[in-house]
């Protein structure tokens, strides 16, 4: 009984994640389809669609703007989100509640709306499809992931641990930087990863305020609102893979804290 | 002629309205192994954040080998602390905990790992060093928090019940460890506890705290038999506390009436009022249980409530027939002539000099 119980259990997790990746594994097939079109039987295995992404100037400046906003999207959100946990984690101060719930509110918001505050506020600032303008708009994005990972990983830390590295001479900027750094630099990393993923992908955002400097996933739009084309499936696999890479090393860091705290 | 360390003069620390430390006031001398102890909420702990400069007085002076500390920040004493928690570094390896004090005084690498690799060998830690303090056993982690406290040589050490995380058989080594290294060192030894065992194992004198204020200073022994209140005598060890009415001194004996009968009592320092009311202690340890009526001038009827065994000896609780509970120390091989049976009754019976008259009837 048990182990039909068990049995039952696996097929359902297995559906689960069948469901879950069928779209992108049937992506992947077709990227390597010679077919035009995504139909069975498959046609020969071919690599010509990412022989036509790889020979497209569009996609690189693209896939250039994305990336450069990525890193520096993750660099700076983590920045501001390391900032903003620790002053949660060290001080105590009137409307520290208040300041929490703005510092975690914008993922809340839906996407779209969100993107046409960014179009709005930008443009009347003269800073809407600017080369920066996905990368100010992500920044308010992501912040928030990176502010919850790293207080998550502050909230293991003894309280005790600064106060000690203080007792034993340290200024408090050295105690943050010998001690509080070390202490998160998993969390760190996790959020680095983490949102230079989120940023990299998202789309509603980046598709009104990007302008001319578009960036991946508004590329991909445009070219499947002219015609079905398994370029598609070549960028969805290639953004795909690094997508899914940045997430599991911010996984691997982030459960880190079990084994080495 | 002892050199003073330590001052605490009127310091208190209030927190909105309440008050942590209520106007203290004590020195400590350079070399001294004190222990401060006291309920949890007693203030101790506050008292040791202040002298450490992580917490500020909200009145009062502390000197440091009389400078006046109020205003520095804890980066600028000397006053190196084992915690409770031990708070070592955790990615750190033993090396890099214990040199963490000389890094931040600006240390030169290589002097720093030879004044570090001293300290762990001395503390017997010379195969760990380059062990990441999570894989240590309670005890050697232990050592570490003591070889990165004690790297900078200092005048002071500060140790916040550093043992109450310690297996009981591993509490009792390391107290022996404590205290000759603190003969070896010579250096003060302010150690904060809420237990009297440890306290009265290591010190040479010992303040006890209660409700933000100092209940009594002194060696452990003098605390022991002479308890300078009821508080006291309640904390420390296993008193019997009877209660009566002075009917007469005599010199520095007075003697009681009481619902249980009269007893003889000593008043070495304040003498009680005749005809007032008053209380006197004895010892646990001090009173003497039998089957027969003794005959002897203090002694009192009870009924066995119930026993407790610890080791080689056993604590009985009895009680009189005003109710008076009373806790007599036994040893275990005493114990095989009386045949102890709940509800049984025995006589208790002492020597006036071991009963003690509580200065302060509080």
């Amino acid at each position: 009984m048990i182990s039909f119980k068990s049995i039952l259990l696996r097929c359902y997790v297995v559906l689960v994640f069948a469901v879950v990746f069928a779209p992108i594994i049937a992506s992947f097939v077709f990227s390597f389809n010679s077919d035009r079109f995504p139909t069975v039987p498959l046609g020969s295995f071919t690599t010509h669609w990412y022989q036509q992404v790889i020979s497209d100037s569009e996609f690189w400046e693209a896939f250039r703007n994305s990336a450069i906003t990525a890193i520096c999207t993750a660099i700076v959100a983590t920045i501001i989100g390391f900032s903003a946990a620790y002053t949660d984690y060290r001080y105590q101060f009137f409307g520290k509640s208040v300041y929490l719930a703005l510092g975690l509110l914008p993922p809340t918001i839906p996407l779209v709306i969100f993107g046409l505050a960014m179009l709005a506020w930008l443009s009347r600032l003269g800073m809407s499809g600017q080369s920066y303008s996905v990368f100010l708009a992500h920044v308010v994005m992501c912040t928030p992931f990176a502010m919850a990972i790293i207080r998550l990983r502050l909230s293991q830390m003894d309280e005790s641990l600064e106060a000690a590295a203080w007792n034993l001479g340290a200024s408090h900027w050295s105690a943050l930087r010998h001690v509080v750094l070390p202490f998160v630099r998993p969390a760190i990393i996790s959020a680095l990863c983490l949102t230079a993923a989120v940023s990299f992908d998202e789309f509603a955002v980046a598709w009104f305020v990007s302008g001319l400097n578009k960036t991946v996933p508004v590329v991909v739009l445009e070219i499947l609102q002219g015609q079905v084309d398994p370029r598609i499936n070549a960028i969805g696999t290639f953004v795909f893979l690094t997508s899914m890479t940045l997430v599991v090393i911010s996984q691997v860091f982030l459960l880190t804290r079990t084994t080495k705290s | 002629m002892p050199e003073t360390q330590v001052e605490f003069e009127n310091v208190s620390r209030h927190f909105g309205d309440f008050v942590a430390v209520d106007n203290i006031d004590f020195a400590i001398d350079r070399g001294e192994f004190i222990a401060l102890m006291g309920p949890s909420g007693c203030g101790k702990t506050t008292t040791l954040r202040m002298l450490a400069g992580l917490d500020k007085p909200t009145s009062g002076i502390i000197r440091l080998s009389g400078t006046v500390m109020n205003d520095l920040g804890p980066q600028q004493r000397d006053t190196p602390m084992v915690w409770q928690s031990l708070a070592l570094f955790p990615f750190l390896d033993v090396l890099g905990n214990v040199e963490f004090g000389l890094k931040m005084r600006g240390v030169a690498a290589d002097e720093r790992k030879k004044r570090a690799l001293e300290w762990i060998e001395r503390l017997g830690l010379g195969e760990f060093v380059k062990r990441q303090v999570t894989q240590l056993s309670g005890g050697q982690r232990q050592r570490v928090a003591l070889a990165r406290a004690l790297v900078t040589e200092p005048e002071i050490l500060l140790l916040d019940e550093p043992l109450s995380a310690l297996d009981a058989h591993l509490v009792v080594r390391m107290q022996g460890e404590l205290k000759r290294l603190q003969a070896e060192l010579g250096i003060t030894f302010f150690y904060v506890t809420h237990s009297q065992s440890e306290a009265f194992a290591m010190a040479d004198r010992v303040i006890i705290m209660n409700e933000g204020r100092i209940a009594q200073i002194g060696a452990p022994r003098e605390i022991y038999r002479t308890p300078a209140n009821r508080f006291i005598a309640q904390f420390v060890g296993r008193n019997n506390i009877i209660n009566g009415t002075v009917s007469s001194i005599a010199g520095n004996m007075a003697t009681f009436t009481t619902p249980i009968g009269n007893f003889e009592a000593a008043c070495p320092s304040v003498q009680p009022a005749e005809r007032s009311e008053a209380s006197f202690v004895v010892s646990g340890d001090l009173m003497k249980i039998s089957k027969m009526r003794p005959d002897t001038k203090n002694q009192v009827e009870c009924t066995l409530i119930s026993e407790e065994f610890v080791g080689s000896f056993v604590t009985l609780f009895l009680e009189s027939a005003d109710a008076t509970e009373f806790k007599v120390e036994v040893q275990q091989r005493e114990l095989e002539q009386l045949e102890l049976t709940p509800g049984g009754t025995f006589w208790l019976s002492w020597e006036s000099g071991h009963a003690y008259v509580l200065p302060e009837n509080a």
